[in-house]
């Protein structure tokens, strides 16, 4: 395995697929997807809506079940897991969504919502989930004798995160999944979510999985960064070196279209790269070629495999920039 | 001011809510001339989405606006239904974040090009046809004349946006609003997107509005830049005098407080602790104080309004702005 990020990764996802049926059509949500994640790492997993980052993400914790392909958390391969087998090892791996107010149950109290997963997963002594609770909240900044009685509709977006990453939290996880935690929050308060994981990283020794459409976001918590489009990987290289260097053409488009708040920095004009294609008829060959400027015929018949491109990085292009 | 298109003069948006009155824009100034692009930048719930909306006159029905719109030489705020609405659409034109709710789902968009291009022209059916798909064409969408057939739905969330635009560009306004219109796409389409506004911009003369939330946006698109929060235009400058010396500390946190990519990963960002004050319950002094680092005891007691830094076009509302670098 050429993606080897450290001798024993926490997570390692192997050749995984993962398809949906839409009206007798497929959607090759995940094709064939290999990642690792070593414990203590921050894998940052950028892509554009539809490339199946979020996808990947669900069927990493089997809330999507993949067509082929395996996910070893720890050693325990979590597709072949079922059941209470299935639900001890969840309680080791978390998720934190986009929608901090739509992932909080409106009529139940903030105690109660952080309790939850604690209940379900057979702490009985009361005293210990409050214990278990008042901690987490006072780590995200709330305060607990406050917040605990109060409804979701009375917090704001930023502090119905800080209570989703609580509860997200309360179990003592290993794997965290965020998926685009920030993306709906103002840029004021994105930067305190942000600053918020990065400090319950360290806190709890927590591995991440990073999931966001944008670049500037991911780089700024990201040990290493993936780049996905259209289903497959493109590119997976250490955040600073990928972002300095990017090797596939995908990668230097999406650095080239942040759009920069420094008005000497006049914007390039964009490349007419078009639009992505359907996921239904995903183009043959290299799926990233009707947008690329370096597309060959090689391109059209023959699936780029990613190659190292440079010491840990990695890129899936026949015709990479380094 | 009396040469710009449009100006907007001591504009005062009141809206009731359960919980009191809601002061969502809190006596604002600005202008923009034809040919010339206003950013208007601000974290939700800053007013400026409601500011646009006074612009129009689609304001909710409860709200309360005072203050004047001059477009054009006439005051909106005075004007007519009937006469707005032949302004609307025609000389006034807008773009919305969200194309699939600014696009009518059970209607092709042939539809609805033509049927706006009818209101508003003395064009016949087939001319409106032909001018439709000059407009697609225009705005960059491959086939234009198979387009006219198809729904909203069957387009991807790039090429909506686009037919939103070519709607809006489709009577030759002579104002553009564009709301967040690349909020909701992706990165690289948010580029062609900005880019084709702007490339349409310049050709039509038009004036431009564009509100958004991100600093980014503005920065390489704008001649002049409006900062709002709670309600108030807290800084404006003309963008490269803005970027290069920011006076207002919201201003200068706001950019600080954005992820960059020329910063090493895991280092802290410099965030903005707090959040925006309740607008139901405005403070005595500078609605930003409470969160502000350089913020004083006078502060907290007294508003600070808006005046000029060392250039007549820089106005900002603060009292202890940021001082002028070194060598700057």
């Amino acid at each position: 395995m050429m993606l080897q990020a450290a001798p024993n990764p926490l997570m390692k996802v192997e050749n995984l697929v993962v398809e949906y049926s839409v009206g007798g059509k497929t959607i090759h949500a995940v094709s064939d997807v290999s990642l690792e994640i070593a414990r203590g790492e921050t894998l940052g997993l950028v892509g554009e809506s539809g490339c199946g980052k979020s996808t990947l993400g669900r069927a990493v914790l089997q809330l999507r079940q993949a067509v082929s392909g395996k996910v070893l958390f720890d050693g325990h391969d979590l597709t072949t897991l079922k059941g209470e087998a299935l639900r001890q090892m969840r309680r080791r791996v978390q998720l934190i969504f986009q929608d901090p107010i739509a992932s909080l149950n409106p009529r139940r109290r903030i105690g109660d919502i952080v309790a939850e997963p604690l209940v379900i997963a057979g702490v009985k002594d009361p005293e210990e989930r409050k214990r278990r609770v008042t901690e987490v909240l006072s780590a995200v900044g709330l305060d607990p004798a406050l917040v605990s009685g109060r409804l979701p509709h009375e917090f704001s977006g930023g502090q119905c995160q800080r209570i989703c990453i609580a509860r997200s939290l309360v179990l003592n996880p290993e794997f965290v999944i965020c998926d685009e935690p920030v993306s709906a929050l103002d840029v004021s308060i994105r930067a305190q979510i942000l600053n918020l994981l990065e400090e319950m990283k360290a806190r709890y020794g927590l591995t991440l999985l990073f999931i966001a459409h944008d670049l500037a976001v991911v780089k700024a918590v990201s040990d290493r960064v993936a780049v996905m489009y259209l289903g497959r990987l493109c590119e997976v290289g250490p955040s600073e070196q990928l972002f300095a260097r990017p090797a596939h053409p995908y990668t230097a488009l999406l650095i080239e279209a942040i759009p920069v708040p420094d008005p000497d920095v006049r914007p390039t004009q964009s490349v007419p790269v078009g639009e992505p294609p359907s996921p239904i008829a995903p183009p043959s060959g290299c799926r990233f070629r009707t947008r690329c400027p370096r597309a060959d015929a090689r391109c059209a018949s023959e699936v780029p495999e990613l190659r190292v491109v440079a010491p840990g990085q990695f890129a899936a292009c026949h015709h990479p920039l380094v | 001011m009396s040469s710009a298109l449009l100006s907007v003069e001591n504009a005062v948006v009141d809206l009731p809510t359960p919980r009191g009155n809601l002061r969502a824009v809190d006596h604002v100034d600005l202008a923009v001339g034809a040919g010339r692009t206003l950013g208007i930048v601000g974290e939700s719930g800053c007013g400026k989405t409601m500011l646009s909306r006074a612009i129009l006159q689609l304001l909710p029905k409860k709200a309360k606006l005072s203050g004047r719109v001059m477009f054009d030489g006439q005051d909106l705020t005075r004007l007519p239904a009937e006469k707005l609405r032949k302004l609307r659409g025609r000389s006034l034109a807008v773009v919305f974040q969200d194309p699939m709710t600014s696009l009518n789902p059970v209607l092709t968009i042939g539809t609805q090009l033509i049927e706006t291009i009818q209101e508003h022209l003395e064009l016949d059916l087939a001319q409106a046809r032909q001018r439709s798909i000059e407009l697609l064409a225009a705005v960059g969408i491959p086939a234009p004349e198979q387009r006219l057939a198809q729904y909203p739905h069957q387009l991807s969330g790039g090429m909506r946006q686009r037919v939103a635009i070519a709607v809006a560009l489709s009577c030759e306004p002579q104002l553009l609003i564009a709301d967040e219109p690349t909020t909701a796409l992706d990165v690289t389409i948010q580029a062609q997107i900005l880019d084709l506004l702007a490339r349409e911009q310049q050709r039509r003369h038009m004036a431009m509005i564009i509100i958004t939330h991100d600093l980014g946006v503005v920065a390489g698109r704008t001649d002049e830049v409006a900062v709002m929060y709670a309600g108030r235009v807290v800084e404006r400058a003309p963008t490269p005098a803005l970027f290069k010396q920011m006076r207002m500390p919201y201003t200068e946190a706001l950019l600080a407080a954005l992820p960059k990519l020329d910063v090493a990963p895991h280092t802290p960002l410099p965030a903005i602790s707090g959040r925006p004050p309740d607008p139901t319950r405005p403070l005595k002094g500078c609605s930003f104080s409470p969160r502000c680092r350089y913020s004083a005891e006078r502060c907290g007691t007294e508003k600070p309004q808006l005046s000029t830094a060392e250039t007549p076009e820089h106005l900002y509302a603060c009292f202890h702005p940021i001082a002028a670098r070194v060598g700057a």
